[in-house]
């Protein structure tokens, strides 16, 4: 016997979109847009980081100097996504790793051009900026042959 | 610091409740709380409700449900801490009385998920970690955030798909015998294994369920506890919490939540006891990975240990340390704000030897139990020690 879903009342709708201020980190997507990829450096401590900030969460020192990665990197943990948010249906399933790169820091991108049954924990990859076909920036990780 | 006790407890019938909404299910515990407290709403000073929302049409819950409930007047506060939010409820009323400003207070734990359907909270709950660097362009969900964790531990300690549908299976097998758990229905290993795959490694099985529910804790005052002629108060002997990075990139390791080490330790320093001597614990499934490695945060067994533990039975009543024999997040289920207060009525259940039914009781000694509930992936953890 089918059960009849209880009666509900439909609110009104809401749609949120929020604008991200990256003014402080604009260099970072500027980079990507020629091929490189920065990471800030603090000038008072040293401390590397990525995501790029403006302000050194260790020292709390905002004098700050971007580094340009190697990206030469090895991956740390992964997963395959095949079910989806809503925002990323018109994607073909996708492979999601996180790196440490040569220069100790670790980013979490796509994985592309490799099947899931050969990503392995210790292999060998290179993040790379992108463009996507829209037109929004972005970085990945391709298998190093 | 005063000492504080659990005097009374409700918890609503977890599972898709489109019969009722966000008051109405709050009241399904907050009304079985007072009545097992022998209180009324008038005797509450303080309320802290746990609840993140977004997923209902409110947008001050705890004002609309102390409405409902007969608390309007009482000092109000909405606690967030994610999936964790029950406990840091826990938390604030616990304080309030263990510092003397109030002798009574409550802790409410309420999530309404299913008013918006599944793909909704997709993406929603993709974005709990930080959205710029892992929702924005790679589209997280929040499977994959400890499908990220299960990859690592499987690739350092050996831990199979079978020892993540093992928990499952244990505790798929205690909700069934719980009237209050969204889920009742056992399931085989070879169920969980072949089940669809949501973020590998991660299958449907190796998930906890959208879940609506709520749960009510009563808290008290030494002074109250003698003045109500309590019973059998189950006192609150060390609430303790940490917390890890947003990004993931900024852990230490994917095999463990530092969060999870450091408030378990602290929870355990301040109610003087070791992991040995906790006889019952619910701990945060909300994925099976989770339960693996809070055994090992814990210290129920040694890191990289945890899959032995569950292979071996010893989280099942009559092992070593039984966990999660509600159903755990994995099969009671998991709304969100409501899972730390529930964790709280089930373990006070225990304590007073009270489980339903008694097939699921735990036998007692010395009448320890501890609750660990995370919020986020690690970001947030809170650790309850409760003794008799």
């Amino acid at each position: 016997m089918e059960k009849i879903p209880p009666p509900t009342l439909r609110s009104r709708p809401i749609t949120l979109t929020y604008d991200i201020p990256t003014s402080k980190i604009q260099k970072f997507w500027d980079g990507i847009k020629e091929g490189k990829i920065f990471v800030t450096k603090c000038r008072n401590c040293g401390k590397l980081n990525f995501p790029p900030v403006a302000d050194c969460p260790a020292c709390l020192s905002s004098d700050m100097e971007w580094v340009k990665l190697s990206g030469d990197g090895e991956i740390e943990t992964f997963t395959h996504i095949p079910v989806k948010p809503p925002t990323f249906q018109s994607y073909d399933d996708y492979t999601i790793a996180i790196a440490r790169l040569k220069e100790g820091v670790r980013v979490l991108a796509w994985l592309t051009g490799v099947k899931l049954t050969d990503t392995k924990v210790g292999m060998k990859v290179k993040l790379v900026a992108k463009t996507t076909p829209e037109g929004t920036p972005t970085y990945e990780f391709v298998p190093i042959k | 610091m005063r000492k504080v006790a659990v005097i009374g407890v409700g918890n609503a019938k977890f599972g898709v409740r489109q019969d009722v909404n966000l008051a109405e299910l709050t009241f399904e515990a907050v009304k079985p709380a007072f009545e097992d407290a022998s209180i009324t709403g008038k005797d509450v000073e303080f309320v802290a409700l746990g609840s993140v929302g977004a997923w209902y049409e409110e947008s001050l819950p705890v004002v609309v449900v102390s409405e409902y409930c007969g608390l309007s007047g009482a000092g109000l506060v909405r606690c967030e801490a994610a999936c964790a939010s029950g406990s840091s409820a826990l938390a604030t009323a616990y304080l309030d009385i263990a510092s003397g400003h109030d002798d009574i207070a409550m802790a409410i734990g309420v999530e309404k998920m299913r008013e918006v359907d599944t793909s909704t909270i997709l993406e929603l709950i993709g974005r709990a970690g930080y959205y710029l660097w892992e929702f924005h362009n790679f589209g997280m969900t929040f499977p994959a955030y400890y499908a990220l964790h299960a990859t690592a531990h499987m690739a350092k300690y050996g831990t199979t798909e079978e020892d993540l549908a093992r928990v499952s299976v244990k505790n798929h097998k205690y909700a069934n015998m719980n009237p209050i758990a969204h889920f009742h229905r056992e399931i085989t290993v070879k169920d969980a294994l072949e089940s669809p795959v949501i973020a590998w490694p991660l299958k449907l099985y190796d998930c906890c369920p959208v879940t609506d529910g709520a749960a009510a804790v009563v808290l008290a005052s030494e002074k109250k506890v003698k003045e109500l002629k309590v019973d059998t108060p189950v006192w609150i002997e060390s609430v303790a919490s940490s917390s890890g990075t947003a990004n993931l990139t900024n852990r230490e390791n994917y095999v463990g939540l530092t969060a999870a080490v450091r408030a378990s330790k602290r929870a355990f320093k301040d109610a003087g006891v070791n992991p040995s001597d906790v006889e019952v614990a619910t701990v945060h499934d909300c994925f099976t990975i989770a339960e693996i490695m809070a055994y090992e945060d814990i210290g129920f067994c040694k890191k990289g240990e945890g899959a032995k533990l569950i292979r071996e039975g010893q989280t099942e009543i009559g092992g070593k340390i039984p966990v999660n024999v509600d159903g755990g997040l994995k099969a009671k289920g998991h709304p969100i704000g409501a899972t730390g207060c529930s964790m709280i009525y089930e373990l006070t259940k225990q304590l007073r030897e009270e489980a339903n039914p008694r097939q699921r009781q735990v036998p007692l000694k010395k009448y320890i139990a501890l609750a660990h509930n995370v919020g986020g992936t690690g970001h947030y953890c809170y650790v309850t020690i409760l003794r008799r």
